[in-house]
């Protein structure tokens, strides 16, 4: 994307609270931005990109994301870097000793807590980080605060030389409000001070700088008393009084309008005393955070008597129809019952699916043929394998883990894997971050895995990012691009054991899966088609059923096409006896793009179109290589 | 919180139902209401279930809509509209888009789809608009047009008039040229008139 004039100051505009942080991001005169992918954090850096005079960049992981902002920061400059929860997972090496040298240009790092489990794979809290690596922590209650926060975040940041997080959650990032926003002050950092002393860490230098990060715990805590990001709202009910923070704190408002709350918008270090202050308030104090017992945990330490998790849930949002419930219980009043009673209707579920000629629909039909395998998945929109009509991927752990879960499935077989073929899929960009590392090991340790690559050239499930995969950079502009092939022999794959496969050429597909799946080697299959969302895929003429040959077999909708629906069932009596379901089909032409896959496996021959084309031409030219 | 609009746009992934609920709310803003707009939408782009809510006033606190207290329902699917219904305030309307989109668990025979389910939100005690956008849309030439249509169909149930919202649907379309401004007012139009016409029906 072009950069873009930005929206002039004073503007009161509506921001998903990822565009408030990213305007300002900008505001603030960051120089460097980096991030890697991953909902729901991913528009802060794709938005700070369109900004004019910042640095932004896709990294390969979340570590080198915070790696590459670290050396902004020590440079002087200001700095930025954004992840998913899970992402600080893979960073957390790099903060847990950036947090001993500091830094000199400001350091903010957005964490977004996926609560409620939009799209993640666990509902991890990312305060801990605070705690756990003895950095501030600011929680925002909507897109105003977000953007507010992070101007504080750089202040607070290089007043105290410590990167700051800010964590937000999917309630924040993607939830659209009013902002009003400033002025862009330009930030020039100093430059790097060489400072072993400081920069390098090893256990000498290291020990004199762990008091120094205890004593700046200390006047953080003060800081956070003093803070006008905490602030305690008087209310007239002092029956309860309610302690929250980040979208919870709305809902607490929402909910109890008359009650006092104190608004946590610092939350650690912890500001005990504001603490206490709203407990000698009230009658009984309601810890109201999103999601483990944090606050909770440590006012019960100091001896302030809070109520907490004891009567609000561990998971999920905790929203109005959670809170009012609770609350009504504690105070020995009527629950309103239209809340319990109010169910949705129970029809069937519609999952998300794979798109219309999806290249990896190819590569999970044919995995969903082959017997006898046990596979391990990956992160990405090859995750959705695991599910209708092809349930052709066993786990889902983290990021890269098909890799090393696979070489533990062939070392640790049990009696009944003993004849088992291991598989492990991985998408481009997921290998690109994690994966690599683990196909090392698995070559250095002889495993007997079969590796599919799914090189669909963009992060797909995030929106089609680009990455070192694809040849384009974060603007869309040329990048050098990492040949997959080359890459993987370079990491130890025998050359006869890497293939290159055109997805849509399902019978090439499974002749190789087959093959490879009984040598009892590592071998890397790379599919080579793109991401039918972004620019590199090429649409061909959609396909039909002829109705009159359509014998209903079914055998197309195990491709798992969201383009074919079916018109009519029926049932039909074999010779043998058996009775066999029947579904005649038709295509929904406005959505066919022509991959053809389907047409493979019809056994009466009855798609067609009145051009076919070859498969191979789905790639533009220029873009096949 | 009294004063406060609560409207819920369900649908599924890649039908444009996140920017159908932007342009409301970017409707309340240009009267100078506090506005908020959310969405749970699993990994929305592939074809999942999308709800996104809109609530706007003097002031919003919390985004979400609390099930029962939602002041319209805007269904750009009729299934959808059976699964959100609970969200509804006692009396509210539902406008739905009474076409049908089946998911592949439905065609694998792994779920029925209901076999009527407009009338099975009737029958619950629902106040149904139904009417058919994307024929619609097809009939003015454009299946894309089906988002203004729903746009058009909601405009009479607003606390504002219905002319402010075709202002910031015209807007969005302004740099396409007068064409596809022109289709977008015809479509915004015969959503407005599928909802008269099948109110009348009802009274």
């Amino acid at each position: 994307m072009a950069a873009v004039m930005p929206a002039p100051a004073a503007s009161r505009i509506l921001m998903s609270g990822n565009e408030a942080v990213a305007r300002a991001v900008w505001e603030a005169g960051v120089k460097v931005a980096a991030a890697y992918p991953g909902t729901p954090s991913t528009e802060m850096l794709e938005v700070i990109s369109t900004y004019p005079d910042v640095y932004a960049e896709w990294s390969v992981n979340e570590k080198v994301s915070l790696e590459v902002a670290i050396g902004a920061a020590y440079a002087g400059s200001r700095a930025f870097c954004c992840m998913k929860h899970v992402g600080m997972n893979v960073a957390s090496d790099a903060l847990m000793t950036l947090t001993l040298t500091g830094v000199d240009g400001g350091l903010v790092i957005a964490i977004a807590d996926d609560v409620g489990l939009s799209s993640s794979q666990n509902e991890q809290d990312s305060r801990y980080w605070g705690r756990f690596a003895h950095v501030p922590v600011f929680e925002p209650a909507d897109s105003q605060e977000a953007y507010d926060m992070t101007l504080a975040a750089y202040a607070l940041s290089e007043k105290y030389q410590v990167p700051v997080i800010l964590r937000m959650t999917t309630r924040i990032n993607h939830v659209k409000a009013l902002v009003t926003v400033g002025e862009r002050q330009a930030h020039v950092g100093a430059g790097f001070k060489k400072d072993p002393s400081r920069y390098v860490m090893v256990p000498g230098n290291a020990g004199k700088r762990i008091p120094l990060m205890f004593k700046r715990d200390g006047a953080l805590r003060a800081e956070a008393e003093q803070s006008p990001l905490n602030f305690i709202e008087a209310g007239s009910d002092r029956r309860v009084g309610f302690i929250a923070s980040g979208p919870a704190y709305m809902h607490v408002r929402e909910s109890f309008p008359d009650a006092p709350v104190l608004k946590l918008g610092f939350s650690c270090p912890l500001p005990l005393e504001k603490c206490r202050e709203l407990a000698a308030m009230v009658d009984q104090v309601v810890v109201v955070e999103e999601v483990e017992p944090l606050v909770e945990t440590e006012l019960k330490a100091q001896g302030i008597k809070v109520i907490g998790k004891d009567i609000l849930p561990l998971q999920g949002e905790l929203a109005p129809p959670v809170l009012k419930p609770a609350i009504a219980r504690l105070l020995g009043e009527p629950v309103d019952a239209s809340a319990i009673t109010i169910r949705p209707a129970q029809i069937f579920p519609r999952p998300p699916t794979m798109c219309v000629a999806c290249p990896h629909l190819g590569v999970y039909y044919t995995l969903s043929q082959v017997r006898n395998l046990n596979i391990s998945g990956d992160i990405g929109c090859y995750t959705l394998g695991a599910g209708h009509p092809w349930q052709a991927m066993d786990t889902c752990v983290s990021m890269g883990a098909s890799m090393g879960i696979a070489l533990g499935m062939d070392k640790g077989r049990g009696e009944a894997d003993k004849d088992k073929r291991i598989v492990a899929v991985i998408g481009d960009s997921t290998f690109l971050h994690m994966g690599m590392q683990g196909l090392l090991d698995m070559v250095y340790n002889k495993a007997s895995v079969t590796v599919l690559l799914l090189d669909n050239r963009a992060v797909g499930m995030t929106g089609g990012q680009d990455n070192p995969g694809n040849g384009r950079d974060i603007h869309g502009e040329e990048a050098p691009r990492i040949d997959f092939v080359k890459l993987v022999k370079a990491l130890g794959v025998k050359e006869e054991r890497v293939h290159k496969v055109n997805p849509y050429e399902l019978p090439t597909l499974f002749k190789t899966i087959r093959d490879e799946v009984k040598v009892p080697d590592v071998s890397v299959i790379v599919t080579d088609q793109p991401c039918v969302l972004i620019k590199d895929y090429h649409k061909l003429k959609p396909y039909e059923v002829q109705e009159d040959k359509c014998t209903g077999c079914g055998n197309c909708l195990d491709v798992g096409c969201p383009a074919i629906h079916v018109t009519r069932r029926g049932k039909q009596v074999k010779a043998s006896g058996r009775e066999v379901d029947l579904a005649f089909v038709r295509i929904e032409s406005s959505v066919c793009t022509g991959c053809g896959l389907c047409v493979q496996p019809c056994a009466p021959d009855a798609i067609q179109h009145y051009a076919p084309v070859s498969p191979i031409t789905l790639v533009k030219k220029g873009c096949a290589a | 919180m009294s004063g406060t609009t609560n409207i819920l746009v369900v649908g599924i992934g890649g039908q444009g139902v996140m920017t159908a609920t932007e342009i409301l709310a970017e409707a309340a803003i240009a009267l100078g209401h506090d506005a908020k707009k959310t969405e749970v939408a699993g990994m929305a782009q592939r074809g999942g279930v999308v709800s996104s809510h809109l609530r706007f006033g003097s002031r919003v606190l919390s985004p979400q809509i609390a099930p029962g207290e939602a002041d319209v329902l805007l269904a750009f699917e009729a299934a959808e509209g059976l699964r959100w219904m609970h969200m509804l305030r006692p009396g509210a309307a539902a406008l739905v888009n009474d076409s049908r989109f089946v998911p592949p668990v439905v065609e694998l025979g792994l779920y029925d789809y209901p076999a009527d389910p407009v009338g099975q939100m009737k029958a619950a005690g629902t106040r149904v608009v139904a009417f058919d956008a994307t024929t619609i849309a097809q009939e003015l030439g454009d299946i894309r047009l089906g988002n203004t249509v729903m746009l058009g169909a909601i405009a009479d149930q607003l606390p504002f008039s219905a002319e402010v919202l075709l202002d910031c649907v015209l807007k969005r379309f302004q740099r396409k040229g007068e064409k596809v401004v022109e289709l977008n007012r015809q479509a915004f139009a015969a959503g407005r008139a599928a909802v008269g016409a099948a109110e009348a029906v009802a009274a």
